[in-house]
C-alpha cells in the first residue's frame, strides 16, 4: 500500500511542475507587452519601467520563471494590479466562501446523488426508474447560471413572506458579522504566516460560528448557502445518480449477487452487503472527477449569488485585466484540484486492493 | 448458378452444400456492417430517438431561421412598432389584445424581439458545438493515435502534456485562456477546444493500442504498408466507435461551456444573439422580467440535452457490452 501511494504522489509531481509551467506562460502568451495591456494604452514609459521592475519582467524568461515558483512555493502568488494587494491577502479572505460553496454542493451531490441511483437501479425499468433518470439528464443539461438565477427567483420572489423564503444573494445579511473564533476564545493568532493561516480558517463562516456557537450566524449562513450550492450540485449529482444507477444494474446482474440471492438473503441484503461495495467504486472516481466540475462552476455560481469567492473574483479580475490575480487563483484551484483527486486516488486504493498492483 | 454444375451428379453431402449455399436465408438476412446493426439498435431505444428528434428540431429552426423567426435578430423596434423595452410575452391567441404587437416570448432590454433572437442564437449554438468538438476530435484523435501508435518517449511526452491539461478544471482553463487571448466567440471556441482535446487523445490512445495488436494490421504491415497508411486506412476506422460517443456528449458539453463562458462576458459579444450573453445581459431583470432570463436557458437546456441524449442512445447502441 506503501508503495502505492509514494507511486501516486511521484506521479503527481510532474503535473503540478506542468500546472505552474502552463499558468507561467499565459501571462505571458497576452498579445502585446503585458504592461499596456495590465496598466492601460496609455500607460508612459517610466510606468512600464517601473512595472516591468516590480514584476521582474526584465529579466530573462527562465529566471522569472524560477522567480515565480520560488514565490509560489512560499505563499507569495505576487500583487493584484487592481487592488494593490498581496495575491496571498485576498486568497486567505476569498478562499473559504469558495470552499464551503464546493463542499456544499459536493455534500448534496453525493447525498442526493448515490441514494437516487440507487433506487432507480433497484426500481429498474419501472416508473421511478424513468422518472429519476429523466430528471437527471435533464439536470445534466442545465446551465449552472441559468438554475441559480431561476431558484433565485423562485425562493426570493414566488415564495417570498413564507417559511421557504431564501435569500437570493450575498454570504451573510446585512449588518451580521461573524466573530473570529481566536478572538471568542482569547487566543493569540501569533503573526505573519500563522495569523494569516488563522484567519484564513476562521473565514470560513459556517465552520467559524458552529465552533464558536454563533447559532445565528451560523443559520444565516447556511440559508444563504443553500440557493448556491444547489445550483452548483445539480450537474455533478445528475451524473453521479447516472453512474451509480448504471454500476450497480452492472454489478446486479453477476453471479455472485445470484448466489446470495440464491441462498435466501433479503434483497436489503444483496444490495447492501453484496452489491453496493462494487457498484460504489466507480462512482468514487467520478466524484473526484466531478470536484473539477464543482470548482469550475463556482466562477458562475458566484457570480450570479453575488458570493464574495474565489470564482466571483476571476471573473472581476478578467474585466479588471487584472492576470496575476487570475493567474494566482488558477493555480491556487487547479493545484487544489490535483491533490483532492490524489486523495481520491489514494482511498481508491484502500477500497479496492486490485488497483494497487497494476 | 452454372447450369453445367447442375447437370452433374452430385454426392449427399456436396448436394447439401450447394443446398445451403443457394439458400441464402440461411446465413445471415443481410452482412449488415457494425454500423448497420448499430443504427438499428439506436432506434429501437427511446432515449436516442428523443434525442435525434430533439436535435433535428433545432437543425431545421437554425437552417430556415429568416422564415421563422418575424424579426431580424438585432432589429431595434424603437419607432418601427410602438412598443417599450422588457415588454413581457404577447400572443394574440392567448387573450393579449389585438392592437398590442405580438412578440411571443416579449422584447428585451435593447426593444429587440427575444423570439427572433432565440431562433437565430441556434445558429450561434448548434455551429459553434460542432465546430469546437470537431476540432478538439481532429487534433485530440491525431496526437491520441501517434502516442499509441509510436509509443515510447513520443507516447510520454504527449500523454503527459495531456495529463497537465486535464489537471486543470476544465471551466477555469478555458476562463483563463480567453482572458488571456482577449474574450470573443473564436477564442471561446479555441479555449472550449484546448481543454477537450485530452480526452480524445485518451480514448484514441486506448484504442489504436489494443486494435494496433490485432492480426489484420500486421497482415497490412507484412504487405508493406506504411505507418501512415496502417493509421489511416486500418486503425483509424476501427477506433472511430467510442469517439463517435464522446464526440456527441462533448457537443453538449461544449455548448454548455460556450454559453458559460458567454455568461461572464468572455465569448459571444453583444449584439450577437447567443443565448449566454443573452441572458448574462437580462440578468438583473430576473426579479422584474423573468422571461428574459427564462427563454434563453431553456433554449440552451434544450440543446445541451438533445446531444446528451442522443450521445447516450449512441453509447447503448455502439457499445454491445453495454447491452442488457
Amino acid at each position: 500500500m506503501l508503495s502505492y501511494i509514494v507511486r501516486r504522489i511521484l506521479l503527481t509531481i510532474p503535473v503540478l511542475l506542468g500546472i505552474l509551467l502552463v499558468t507561467f506562460l499565459l501571462v505571458r502568451a497576452i498579445p502585446g507587452d503585458p504592461c499596456h495591456s495590465m496598466l492601460g494604452e496609455k500607460a508612459s514609459e517610466e510606468a512600464c519601467a517601473r512595472f516591468d521592475a516590480n514584476n521582474g519582467l526584465d529579466k530573462s524568461v527562465p529566471v522569472q520563471l524560477g522567480i515565480y515558483i520560488n514565490g509560489i512555493a512560499h505563499g507569495d502568488f505576487g500583487e493584484s494590479i487592481r487592488f494593490s494587494r498581496p495575491i496571498t491577502q485576498i486568497l486567505v479572505e476569498r478562499l473559504p466562501m469558495t470552499i464551503e460553496l464546493s463542499l456544499a454542493g459536493l455534500f448534496i451531490a453525493v447525498s442526493v446523488g448515490i441514494p437516487l441511483g440507487i433506487l432507480a437501479a433497484r426500481k429498474h425499468n419501472t416508473g421511478t426508474d424513468i422518472a429519476t433518470m429523466t430528471l437527471a439528464n435533464i439536470g445534466v443539461s442545465m446551465p449552472v447560471f441559468w438554475l441559480g438565477l431561476l431558484l433565485a427567483y423562485f425562493f426570493a420572489l414566488v415564495l417570498k413572506d413564507t417559511p421557504f423564503q431564501l435569500p437570493p444573494s450575498g454570504r451573510l445579511s446585512a449588518g451580521l458579522s461573524s466573530v473570529p473564533f481566536y478572538e471568542v476564545w482569547g487566543w493569540d493568532p501569533g503573526e505573519g504566516g500563522k495569523a494569516k493561516f488563522w484567519e484564513f480558517i476562521s473565514n470560513h463562516e459556517i465552520f467559524n460560528s458552529i465552533v464558536t456557537a454563533q447559532w445565528v450566524i451560523a443559520k444565516d449562513a447556511i440559508k444563504h448557502l443553500i440557493l448556491p450550492a444547489v445550483a452548483l450540485a445539480t450537474i455533478p449529482m445528475s451524473i453521479i445518480t447516472r453512474m451509480t444507477r448504471s454500476s450497480l444494474l452492472e454489478v446486479l446482474s453477476r453471479d455472485y449477487v445470484r448466489t446470495a440471492r440464491a441462498k435466501g438473503a433479503s434483497e436489503k441484503r444483496v444490495v447492501g452487503k453484496h452489491a453496493l461495495r462494487n457498484a460504489l467504486l466507480p462512482v468514487v472516481t467520478i466524484v473526484g472527477l466531478q470536484l473539477g466540475a464543482l470548482l469550475g462552476g463556482a466562477v458562475l455560481t458566484e457570480t450570479v449569488f453575488s458570493l464574495a469567492g474565489v470564482g466571483r473574483m476571476v471573473f472581476e479580475a478578467i474585466t479588471a485585466r487584472d492576470y496575476p490575480i487570475i493567474q494566482g487563483f488558477t493555480v491556487v484551484i487547479a493545484m487544489g484540484y490535483v491533490l483532492m483527486n490524489l486523495l481520491v486516488d489514494i482511498s481508491y486504493g484502500f477500497l479496492d486492493p486490485r488497483i494497487r498492483l497494476e | 448458378m452454372d447450369s453445367e454444375k447442375n447437370n452433374k451428379p452430385l454426392s449427399p453431402k456436396a448436394a447439401l452444400i450447394e443446398q445451403l449455399a443457394s439458400n441464402e436465408d440461411l446465413y445471415l438476412e443481410n452482412p449488415a456492417s457494425v454500423w448497420r446493426i448499430a443504427m438499428r439498435r439506436f432506434f429501437r431505444r427511446k432515449i436516442g430517438v428523443a434525442g435525434t428528434v430533439i436535435i433535428g428540431f433545432l437543425l431545421l429552426v437554425a437552417i430556415f431561421a429568416p422564415y421563422i423567426a418575424p424579426y431580424e435578430p438585432n432589429q431595434v423596434l424603437i419607432g418601427i412598432e410602438d412598443i417599450r423595452k422588457r415588454t413581457p410575452p404577447c400572443i394574440h391567441i392567448l387573450d393579449c389584445p389585438a392592437d398590442q404587437p405580438q412578440h411571443i416570448m416579449g422584447v428585451d432590454g435593447n426593444v429587440r424581439d427575444v423570439f427572433s433572437r432565440i431562433i437565430y442564437g441556434s445558429r450561434v449554438s448548434l455551429s459553434l458545438g460542432l465546430s469546437t468538438v470537431t476540432l478538439a476530435i481532429v487534433v485530440g484523435s491525431a496526437l491520441g493515435a501517434i502516442a499509441g501508435y509510436r509509443g515510447g518517449f513520443v507516447d510520454n511526452l504527449i500523454m503527459r502534456i495531456m495529463d497537465v491539461i486535464l489537471g486543470f478544471p476544465a471551466f477555469l482553463l478555458a476562463i483563463a485562456i480567453v482572458a488571456v487571448l482577449g474574450p470573443g466567440l473564436k477564442n471561446a471556441l479555441l479555449a472550449i477546444a484546448i481543454v477537450a482535446i485530452p480526452s480524445y487523445a485518451r480514448v484514441t490512445r486506448a484504442s489504436v493500442l489494443s486494435i494496433k495488436e490485432i492480426d489484420f494490421v500486421a497482415a497490412s504491415k507484412a504487405l508493406g504498408a506504411s505507418s501512415t497508411r496502417l493509421l489511416l486506412t486500418r486503425i483509424m476506422p476501427n477506433a472511430l466507435t467510442p469517439l463517435v460517443v464522446l464526440g456527441t456528449l462533448g457537443i453538449a458539453g461544449a455548448i454548455l461551456e460556450a454559453a458559460g463562458l458567454s455568461f461572464l462576458g468572455l465569448g459571444a459579444q453583444p449584439p450577437l444573439a447567443e443565448w449566454g450573453s443573452m441572458l448574462a445581459s437580462e440578468r438583473n431583470q430576473i426579479f422584474s422580467s423573468p422571461y428574459l432570463v427564462i427563454f434563453p436557458g431553456f433554449a440552451i437546456m434544450l440543446t445541451v440535452l438533445g446531444f446528451n441524449l442522443m450521445g447516450d442512445g449512441l453509447r447503448d447502441a455502439l457499445d454491445p457490452s453495454l447491452n442488457e
